[in-house]
């Protein structure tokens, strides 16, 4: 079976792309392509002006816009607690994170634009719901320990795929993601202590606890894109050097890493499956149910139209703003020749 | 089509870190304005101290060397090495030299 539709976490992973990002064989035969696998074999950063394949061109503007849309998508899970977070620490906390997730995303889009693609072109396509943004966005977060787990478990995985990023032979890419990687690790660390500060406390807020790490563990999982048999995009993003790691590889670290923290918080990973291979010295987990994966990408997660409508509605009520500055910004410019005629 | 940040220039943010250091690249950013470049690259680029000064050109004002040309452009300096200190031979006795 092949998967057209997967998720690689934020990126929404390379097997997701389209067919016009698998390598064009015509393209390949030129020299220029040969002096450009070069430089990207000896680890040179391709910057945006270089030659490279369109291929390569369209598989980057592909992944990274898919990455910044994820970005801000992701601002709303966690922006819905902002007005309920449970002390003015936390508020401040919250929404120092959701501005962090915009900053990603503009990060990205920039580095996007690198590769000659107008930023509008790609909102547009964000909020046509022509766009893909990772599926893990559209879980609800129904109680405050959801973004506990957001933090812990999302934030998480998140950095486990960055991290390689930050090498990717794309300069402005692997910039982006260097300014990313720093600031990912606030939010693993704030969402940890939030998991932290519930299971130590009522049995109500432990239980709490509980339950959002059962909502998040198996669409964390997910977030890593389909298992390697079935990802055809890796092969040619390995040899470009986009990505380094296969999504089982990061997977498996992810679990491997994240267990641990969770036997420390007291819980319960919600999978009956999960045991220690100590031979291997890695933690072997269940099945993911990838048709819930493949029926969250087509649009029917739990707050997929939730999701795209909040877009669409601070689109368009922030466009008076648009018009606003752009108005202001003529005023301006007009007054400043006429002052200089 | 005024719904368009396409009508917003592109501009380039440069950060000095603190006083001392070079301006240095970071990324770009939309704005209609020059003030709005910098508050914006303000938000954007310095939410954790990362700057003392910004500055901000427009994208289209820069002029940029081609990389096609990086041969011609570069390339003769490599047979210059006797720019470098290191070409010279000179004794170990004599100091400070």
């Amino acid at each position: 079976m092949r998967r057209d539709s997967g998720v690689d976490l934020y990126t929404q992973g390379l097997d997701s792309l389209g067919k016009d990002c698998l390598r064009d064989e015509a393209e390949e035969s030129g020299t220029f392509e040969q002096r450009f696998q070069t430089r990207v074999d000896a680890e040179e950063k391709i910057e945006p002006k270089d030659w490279m394949p369109e291929a390569y061109r369209r598989t980057l503007i592909r992944q990274i816009s898919q990455h910044a849309h994820s970005e801000i998508v992701g601002m709303l899970p966690e922006g819905n607690w902002i007005t309920r977070a449970p002390s003015l620490l936390r508020k401040t906390i919250l929404i120092a994170k959701v501005q962090d997730e915009g900053g990603h995303g503009a990060y990205l889009y920039s580095a996007t634009e690198t590769l000659g693609v107008s930023r509008d072109e790609l909102i547009g396509q964000l909020l046509e719901g022509k766009a893909k943004y990772s599926s893990i966005f559209n879980y609800p977060t129904p109680t405050w320990a959801d973004v506990g787990a957001i933090g812990w478990l999302v934030d998480g995985a998140a950095i486990m795929n960055q991290v390689p990023l930050c090498r990717c032979s794309y300069g402005p890419y692997a910039r982006a993601m260097v300014r990313i990687c720093k600031e990912e690790s606030f939010h693993q660390r704030q969402g940890y202590e939030i998991m932290m500060r519930l299971s130590r406390g009522t049995t109500a807020q432990k239980d709490m606890a509980q339950q959002a790490l059962n909502r998040w563990w198996w669409p964390s999982l997910m977030m890593f894109g389909p298992s390697d048999a079935e990802s055809k995009h890796s092969a040619q993003s390995m040899r470009w050097k986009i990505k380094r790691f296969s999504n089982d590889e990061l997977r498996q670290k992810f679990v491997d890493y994240t267990v641990p923290q969770a036997e420390f918080l007291g819980l319960t990973i919600p999978d009956p499956d999960l045991r220690r291979d100590e031979a291997a010295q890695h933690y072997r987990f269940g099945t993911i149910d990838w048709n819930e994966f493949e029926q969250v990408l087509k649009g029917h997660g739990p707050c997929n139209r939730e999701r795209l409508e909040a877009r669409r509605r601070a689109h368009d009520e922030g466009r008076w703003v648009r018009d606003a500055a752009i108005a202001h910004a003529a005023k301006q410019a007009a007054r400043k020749n006429s002052r200089a005629a | 089509m005024t719904d368009n940040s396409q009508d917003w220039p592109l501009y380039e943010i440069f950060i000095r870190a603190r006083s001392g250091l070079d301006h240095k690249h970071v990324g770009s950013l939309h704005a209609t304005d020059a003030r709005m470049a910098i508050e914006h690259a303000r938000d954007l680029y310095t939410r954790r101290q990362e700057g003392v000064s910004i500055w901000a050109v427009r994208s289209s004002d820069i002029v940029a060397s081609d990389p096609a040309d990086a041969d011609t452009l570069f390339e003769p300096a490599r047979d210059k090495v006797y720019r470098h200190p290191t070409f010279y031979d000179i004794p170990d006795e004599v100091k400070t030299l």
